[in-house]
């Protein structure tokens, strides 16, 4: 009886996913084409072209500086853009409402959409690690602390993109938080620089924000350097993912912005 | 004793925006009955249901289906329940077979057997063929039927469709009929809300209808249509009548100064009526019969201005 029911929450689990790996998948040259090309100009750019000019960063050429911060720039995005659009066209077209009258449970709602974010984000990062290979060698210093802070951050910015899509009303409110909010802070998070480069005021205000420990910690995963302690990277991550977690469920529960 | 499958009982509904669209709906289906909601536009149709399936919440009462309550017993009454809502509301960029596996694989049906499923309603509903085309790419009918394989895929004991054949064509309303009485001579319940009076009559065995958010007629549909064993006449006068007379078996009504109208029973002689009038001097120029049937009763019940006759009358 009580595996039975497992099975059951397992089989709804997985078809949730597959359902958000094929959307995605089927329409890749809008979801995973654009980042490997921009990563690609990236890396021309600012890597090659700029880059030879700029001379070392933190003991690294530039352009292998900023591939791990490329790499986790658009997990980020993708891991945010896949839940939030997903979740807003299934409220517009109204298919949200298959799951709300089957007997699937909040939590398995979430799990499944943050599943799809995270396929998404892990596909691009996937595919954005082989261009760069273009350009800088691959060097992983740790592959636990690799995968598991990429893994992470993709969790925590598809649980974002999910409660995005809970609340947005409009196809506008669900590229103000990525475009306001989302770009400006990963920008400002060490993707680019060296945050010891910065004045000291510049490096505390840093330090208040997350994704600067995310980037950071990727960073020592694959060059075996980071400017900030690993487990303070680790526990403000872990923290993100439960209070977003938390959070999404209540607003599910509560049926904000799909139950009237 | 069996539950019901459908129990209702003092559902309100007021919606953000302060509007009142349920007043207390109290409401009961047997199990394996063929059920009508009955009621014009805006009457509260689409709310009652979208409460059962949980996705609008009440304001307050109680729902019960095959006993399960809905606040205490949310998976057992989902399980019990498949729904065929009035706007579609399904990924048109998803495949058509995928939308109803995927619907099997939310109630935990292993995929293989969802596809047995799925390859079945599909197949009864003529769309089998199409399982691998994108859901935009059918037609109104076609998507209206890719709803009704989705909502059995679990096998519910009880459907609900929500103005299943608004916009389908007649022909394709027949055969959507044929479909829905076999799934019901199969055992499982059905509810279905309409504002075609045939569809009903044809279908229904038991009614309700609601106007305003409140239900005026809850019975079945031969007692409900016993009530219609009076015909109505429609007198134009020669001259104003002084004063209606009142009769045991007749009832008079004036509409204007020059025309009243008449119910009488069926089988009654009309002699009677004439009788009547001469006796009290009503001079009749002419007379007419006024349509009848359900229309008229459901007019005289849900009586106001702004929706009376004209609904009906374009529905039919
Ligand atoms: N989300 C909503 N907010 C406010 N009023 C609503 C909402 N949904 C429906 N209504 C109103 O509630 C009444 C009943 O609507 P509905 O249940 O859809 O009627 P029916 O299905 O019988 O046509 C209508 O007057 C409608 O305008
Ligand atoms: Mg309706």
């Amino acid at each position: 009886m009580k595996t039975s029911h497992l099975q059951e929450q397992w089989t709804a689990l997985r078809t949730i996913v597959t359902k958000e790996i094929l959307r995605f998948a089927r329409i890749w040259v809008q979801t995973v084409l654009p980042p490997m090309i921009t990563t690609a100009l990236y890396l021309v750019i600012f890597g090659g072209l700029i880059g030879s000019r700029i001379g070392e960063m933190d003991g690294y050429r530039y352009m292998d500086f900023i591939v791990p911060g490329l790499i986790m720039l658009a997990v980020i995005t993708n891991s945010y853009a896949n839940v939030v659009s997903s979740f807003f066209s299934s409220k517009f077209q109204r298919h949200i409402e298959e799951l709300m009258v089957s007997p699937v449970p909040n939590t398995l709602i979430i799990l499944g959409f943050v599943g799809g974010g995270v396929a998404r984000g892990l596909t691009v990062g996937i595919a954005v690690t082989i261009v760069s290979l273009f350009f800088s060698p691959l060097s992983v210093h740790s592959v636990a602390v690799t995968v598991s802070v990429v893994v992470l951050t993709s969790v925590v910015f598809a649980l974002a993109g999910l409660i995005n899509g809970v609340f947005a009303r409009s196809f506008d409110e669900i590229s103000i938080m990525p475009t306001f909010v989302l770009t400006p802070l990963t920008y400002l998070g060490g993707v680019f620089y060296s945050v010891s480069l910065l004045p000291d005021f510049w490096q505390s205000l840093s330090q208040l924000n997350p994704i600067l420990y995310m980037v950071d910690a990727f960073r020592y995963g694959l060059l075996g350097t980071s400017d900030l302690a690993l487990g303070t990277s680790y526990s403000i991550i872990l923290a993100f993912i439960v209070a977003l977690y938390l959070f999404a469920l209540a607003i599910l529960n509560r049926g904000i912005g799909i139950r009237s | 004793m069996t539950n019901p499958a459908l129990e209702i009982r003092g559902l309100h509904k007021t919606y953000r925006n302060g509007f009142e669209a349920l007043k207390g709906i109290d409401l009961t289906v047997a199990p394996g009955s063929f059920f009508a909601l009955l009621g014009p536009n805006g009457a509260g149709k689409s709310t009652t249901i979208g409460i059962i399936t949980s996705l609008i919440n009440k304001t307050s009462g109680t729902v019960r289906v095959f006993g399960h309550d809905l606040d205490h017993e949310i998976q057992e009454v989902k399980r019990s329940i498949g729904v065929v809502p009035q706007e579609f509301n399904f990924n048109t960029f998803e495949p058509v077979g995928e939308i109803v596996v995927n619907q099997a694989g939310y109630y935990g049906i292993p995929r293989q057997e969802a596809w047995r499923r799925t390859r079945h309603y599909l197949g009864e509903l003529g769309l089998w063929d199409q399982r691998k085309e994108m859901a935009r790419t059918l037609s109104g009918g076609m998507k209206r039927r890719l709803m009704i394989a989705r909502a059995l895929v679990h096998e519910p004991r009880l459907l609900i469709l929500d103005e299943p054949t608004a916009g389908v064509d007649i022909e394709l309303r027949r055969s959507m009929w044929d479909f829905l009485r076999n799934i019901n001579c199969d055992g499982r319940s059905i509810i279905l809300t309409t504002h075609y009076l045939e569809e009903a009559e044809r279908l229904c065995r038991s009614i309700a209808i609601i106007d305003h958010g409140r239900i005026v007629a809850n019975t079945t549909m031969k007692s409900l249509l016993a009530k219609l064993d009076t015909e109505t006449v429609v007198l134009d006068l020669l001259a104003p009548a002084e004063r209606l007379p009142a009769h045991d078996s007749i009832v008079l009504r004036a509409v204007d100064e020059l025309t009243l109208e008449a119910d009488i029973s069926r089988g009654q002689s009309l002699n009677i009526l004439f009788q009547l009038l001469d006796r009290h001097a009503i001079k009749v120029q002419s007379m007419r019969n006024k349509t009848n049937r359900l229309e008229e009763l459901f007019i005289r019940m849900t009586q106001t201005p702004s929706n009376r006759g004209k609904e009906i009358r374009t529905a039919r």
